[in-house]
Order: C-alpha cells, then sequence, then structure tokens
C-alpha cells in the first residue's frame, strides 16, 4: 500500500459534551496516512474515547472537521456526508473495535452469523461463501472453528475480542478504530491478542487508531504516540521517542508511573 | 367501501357509533391507510384505540375493519384459518352487533376477510380487502430492540441484520427453520413482516389481486401491500426459499395443496391432518371429495341414519 496516502485528516476538532461546559477534546490537529498505526494515551478521563468516536463519525464535533480519503473521491469532511453515507463507511472501509465486546457484538448471533453480518450487510447473498469467509477469518485470529455455531456469551473475554477483530475486518477495512483493545484481560491473553493485532496490522497494510492507557500496548502496536491530558494533545511524536525522552512533564509522569517487574 | 358519516349513533347496539369507532378516530385511520398503502411495507404510525379486547386478540385488525367497512359489506372472519374457533366467532359477533353487517363462512362471497394466521386457500380477486392483526409488525426486532435503530435501518434499506437471523437458522437446523413470520421485501423497498402466517401463505402474498391491510394494535402500527405488488421472501442463493411440504393428504378432504394442520386423535399416537382453512375443507367434501379418515366418518354417519340399507333395493 502506498505509505504517503494521507488517509485522515483532523483539523482543530473539539467537543464539549454541553454548551459551555470543559472541553473533553480541544483544539486537536493531526494527519493519519495510510499503513499507519497511531496510539492516543493519556489517563483516564483525558478525552481519548470521546476523541475517537468524533474521529468514527460516532459523535459529531463541536468544532472542527473531520476528512477522510473515500475511495474514489478523495478527502472528504465525514460529517458532511449523510447519515447512511456515513454508516456505510462504517461497516465498510472502516473498522471499529470496542472496549467492551457486548457493545461490538451481538451476544445472541453465533460467532459464524457476527462474522458474516456485514457481508451480508454489503450485499452477500450466498450462504456458503459467507460461511467459508467466516472460517477463514475465525482462522486468522486463532479462533477454534468447532466453535462457529457458539454463541459470543459463552465465550472467554479474550475469544469475544478476537471475534470482534474478525468481524471488523472481514470487509477488509482500511482503518480501523480500537478503544483498549487488551482492556480487561490477563498479560498472557493481551500477549497473544497484541502479538495477532501486530501481524494483522503489518499482513493486511491497515490503517488504526488505537486508544489505550497502557503504555506497553501502545509500544508494541503504535508507530506513532498522541499524549492526552484533560482533553488537549500534550505531546505527539514517534512511539520510540515519546516513550523514551519525553519532553512534556505529565508524559514524563506517566512514563514514569508505568510498574517495573 | 362507502361508510355512512351521517350515520345515527342510536341505531347501534346500546347507541355505539357504527362499527364500533366514533367517526373521527376512523378518518385518522383511514388516513394513515391511505399513507400506508402508498407506501407498500412502510409502517405507519397511528393512534390505536382501546378496544374492547386485550391486546395480541386482534385489536389492531379490528381497528382497521371498523374504519373501512360499510353497510352494504360481507364480512368473513378467520383465526388459524378457522371461521368457529374463539377469536374469529366473537369479532364476527362483534361487528355484527356494533355495525349490522352480512357475515360468511364463505371467501368468495366476503367483501372484508379479518385474518389471523392465514391466507385462505381460496383466492382473492380485485375489490376485495383482506385485513391481518398484527402481534408484532417489526421484523428486525428479535435482533435490534432499539427502535430508533430499527426505524433508520428501515429508512437507509440497511437490511443485512435480517440475512443474519436466516444465516442463523441455517447454521443451526442446516435449513431456514423460520417457518411462519417468515421476512419479505415489499416492492423491492421495505422490508415488512408478513405477521404470523404460515411461510406455506408467502408465495400467495406475491401480485396478490386485493388489498392487504395490517392492523398492529399494541405496536400502533398499519402497514399496507397494494394490489399486484411484489412481494419477494428473503433467502440465500444457495438456500432458496420454500414452503412447507406434507407427507399426507387432508384426512377430510383429500387435499393435496393446502396447509394441513395436525390433529392428535388417541393417546395412542394416532393423528390425522387436516386442511386448516375450515371453509375451504367443508366446501370440498360437500362436493364430493374425500380422505383417509372421511369415508369412516361417513359410514357412521350413514348407520347412525339409518341410510347403509337402503341401496339394496
Amino acid at each position: 500500500m502506498d505509505a504517503e496516502t494521507l488517509l485522515l485528516r483532523v483539523r482543530n476538532l473539539s467537543y464539549a459534551y454541553a454548551y459551555g461546559s470543559l472541553l473533553a477534546c480541544s483544539d486537536i490537529s493531526f494527519e493519519l496516512h495510510s499503513g499507519e498505526v497511531l496510539g492516543i494515551v493519556g489517563e483516564s478521563g483525558s478525552g481519548k474515547t470521546t476523541l475517537l468516536n468524533c474521529l468514527s463519525a460516532r459523535l459529531t464535533p463541536t468544532n472542527g472537521i473531520v476528512e477522510y480519503d473515500l475511495r474514489g473521491r478523495g478527502l472528504a469532511d465525514i460529517y458532511a456526508l449523510s447519515e447512511p453515507e456515513r454508516r456505510l463507511l462504517l461497516r465498510t472501509d472502516w473498522g471499529v473495535v470496542m472496549q467492551n465486546p457486548r457493545d461490538g457484538l451481538r451476544m445472541n448471533v453465533s460467532a459464524g452469523g457476527n462474522v458474516g453480518e456485514r457481508l451480508m450487510a454489503v450485499g452477500a447473498r450466498h450462504y456458503g461463501a459467507i460461511r467459508g469467509e467466516a472460517e477463514d477469518w475465525l482462522q486468522k485470529v486463532e479462533m477454534d472453528l468447532g466453535r462457529i455455531d457458539d454463541k459470543p456469551k459463552h465465550f472467554s473475554g479474550g475469544m469475544q475480542q478476537r471475534l470482534q477483530i474478525a468481524r471488523n475486518l472481514v470487509t477488509k477495512p482500511r482503518l480501523v478504530f480500537m478503544d483498549e483493545p487488551t482492556g480487561g484481560l490477563d498479560v498472557s491473553v493481551q500477549a497473544r491478542l497484541l502479538d495477532l493485532l501486530r501481524g494483522l496490522v503489518r499482513e493486511l497494510g491497515l490503517s488504526a487508531i488505537i486508544v489505550t492507557h497502557d503504555l506497553a500496548v501502545a509500544r508494541l502496536l503504535a508507530d506513532r504516540l498522541m499524549v492526552m491530558k484533560d482533553g488537549a494533545v500534550v505531546e505527539s511524536g514517534l512511539t520510540d521517542q515519546v516513550l523514551d525522552d519525553p519532553h512534556h512533564p505529565y508524559t514524563q509522569l506517566l512514563v514514569s508511573s508505568v510498574l517495573q517487574v | 367501501m362507502t361508510t355512512d358519516a351521517e350515520f345515527d349513533g342510536a341505531a347501534g347496539e346500546d347507541g355505539y357509533n357504527f362499527a364500533y369507532l366514533d367517526e373521527q378516530t376512523k378518518r385518522m385511520i383511514r388516513r394513515c391507510i391511505l399513507k400506508a398503502v402508498a407506501l407498500p411495507g412502510y409502517q405507519v404510525p397511528f393512534g390505536g384505540r382501546e378496544m374492547p379486547l386485550p391486546y395480541g386478540w386482534g385489536t389492531g385488525g379490528m381497528q382497521v375493519t371498523a374504519s373501512i367497512i360499510g353497510r352494504d359489506d360481507t364480512l368473513k372472519v378467520i383465526d388459524q384459518g378457522a371461521d368457529d374457533t374463539t377469536n374469529a366467532v366473537n369479532i364476527r359477533r362483534f361487528f355484527e352487533r356494533t355495525a349490522q353487517v352480512a357475515t360468511t363462512e364463505a371467501t368468495a362471497e366476503a367483501s372484508i376477510v379479518q385474518t389471523r394466521h392465514r391466507v385462505p386457500e381460496d383466492p382473492l380477486v380485485e375489490g376485495q380487502i383482506i385485513v391481518y392483526q398484527v402481534p408484532q409488525p417489526e421484523p428486525l426486532r428479535p435482533l435490534e430492540p432499539r427502535e430508533v435503530e430499527c426505524r433508520k435501518m428501515h429508512g437507509y434499506r440497511e437490511y443485512g441484520l435480517m440475512q443474519v437471523s436466516l444465516y442463523e437458522d441455517i447454521a443451526r437446523f442446516g435449513e431456514i427453520a423460520t417457518s411462519y413470520s417468515y421476512p419479505v421485501m415489499v416492492n423491492g423497498r421495505y422490508l415488512m413482516s408478513p405477521t404470523p402466517i404460515p411461510k406455506f401463505d408467502n408465495p400467495k402474498l406475491d401480485g396478490f389481486p386485493a388489498l392487504q391491510l395490517f392492523g398492529a394494535g399494541r405496536e400502533k402500527r398499519i402497514y399496507a401491500i397494494p394490489p399486484y405488488t411484489e412481494v419477494k421472501s428473503l433467502d440465500f442463493d444457495d438456500h432458496p426459499f420454500a414452503v412447507q411440504q406434507w407427507e399426507e393428504d387432508c384426512a377430510l378432504c383429500g387435499a393435496d395443496d393446502t396447509f394441513l394442520d395436525e390433529v392428535i386423535l388417541d393417546d395412542q399416537g394416532n393423528r390425522m391432518f387436516v386442511c386448516s382453512d375450515s371453509h375451504f375443507c367443508a366446501r370440498r367434501r360437500a362436493e364430493g371429495h374425500g380422505g383417509r379418515l372421511s369415508e369412516g366418518a361417513a359410514k357412521a354417519y350413514a348407520a347412525a341414519v339409518g341410510a347403509d340399507r337402503a341401496p339394496e333395493a
């Protein structure tokens, strides 16, 4: 994939939950190129998830512009698109992996159905083909094919998260938004999931924006980092540079707060 | 349908207005029906009224019928295909009392057919109206509990989710096991629940010559299929839509192309299959058709009336 393509451009994005209240995101600008993985780190309440929701067309920003490189149309303001166009974008060219799998999966639909939903949403009507594709993706996320007809409510947290990833990647999106993809998982499961994610991102040439409070996750997955505090980006740069040589006092605090084992 | 707006309420039983509902309510419902006919398959909200029977017993269908019925109409009411079940008998009597209309059991003689769970076996023709009682108008509801999201899906024609429910059927049972309320696309635009009619009746809905109205009382929705509208049952390319099949014919009239009900005969495992459309079955028997059990029934009848010795002469 062409690493030079500008995929997402954000200019002066702000969001306030109520008029006149504190800004959950204030005056954020950045660019994302194809194939790039951007990490957003910061403490709880710093506005990471709000920013992610604004970027992924699920929360209209109070101010600012989010532009995305639509296939065949070039950069376009996603909030100027009609709602059906935005919804189509969300289930084809984009993927959203939620922190809580309950929000991102249909818990009463089998694993195969969960993966196949996006295919059916874009018009697939051949059961055998849909099932084949679902099996293929379950294998890619290292899930036991014997569980394809089981419901996600009977899965472990790690399996649910992997299923969520398969469900999002099945339409071969170009940009994936992840909100704390490893939250709530124990370290060994986390490590496997991170390994899987890193492999998939490299193999498919995906771009991703990953929100996390876990610096280890950011270090493993992200090419670039943005550090947020109180709704503002206080520092950004290459991951290694930000983590090894933090400039802003808050980043220094964040890096030094990580427990060493 | 002619409706008498100047009807003298005192003439109805106990001072009720013609067909129970007041004229303003009927006008409101008629406006909703017109909108529903203009947008085939679209669920039009309406101000549902309290009816003198519980939700789930046909309040939606009754309100639609009450709004379109006129003095000259002939009403047929069926429940599970039968004219003589509790629900059918009571709704028929309700309109006999409140609208003094003629009622019938013959599909061909009726101008309005109110139905629950079946489309009559006899074909309906132009000029007739069939009114369905609808318990749950929203086909997406089992998969998507949010009403706002459901309406967006209808608005943007995003019906992939309905396909997921069929996928689940095949994954679990090896075939599309949904046998009633089988979802259909109306006029290539709106996804619609054909109410709990068996999928056996789904093909009849396509290009149906009569006007089809659907009333959901609890959910307060009306929708419609105008005559000769395309109605297509959802399916997969490699699992095409198919209707139920029976290994037996009707035990009473011998019909091999109708929807059959299973009737348990005793506690020894004996059973029979009979037409669910009671009027259709009775007419065929009157015409001389017979099934597996009709001979025994006829003999028993003949013995009872002493006619079995008569042909010897």
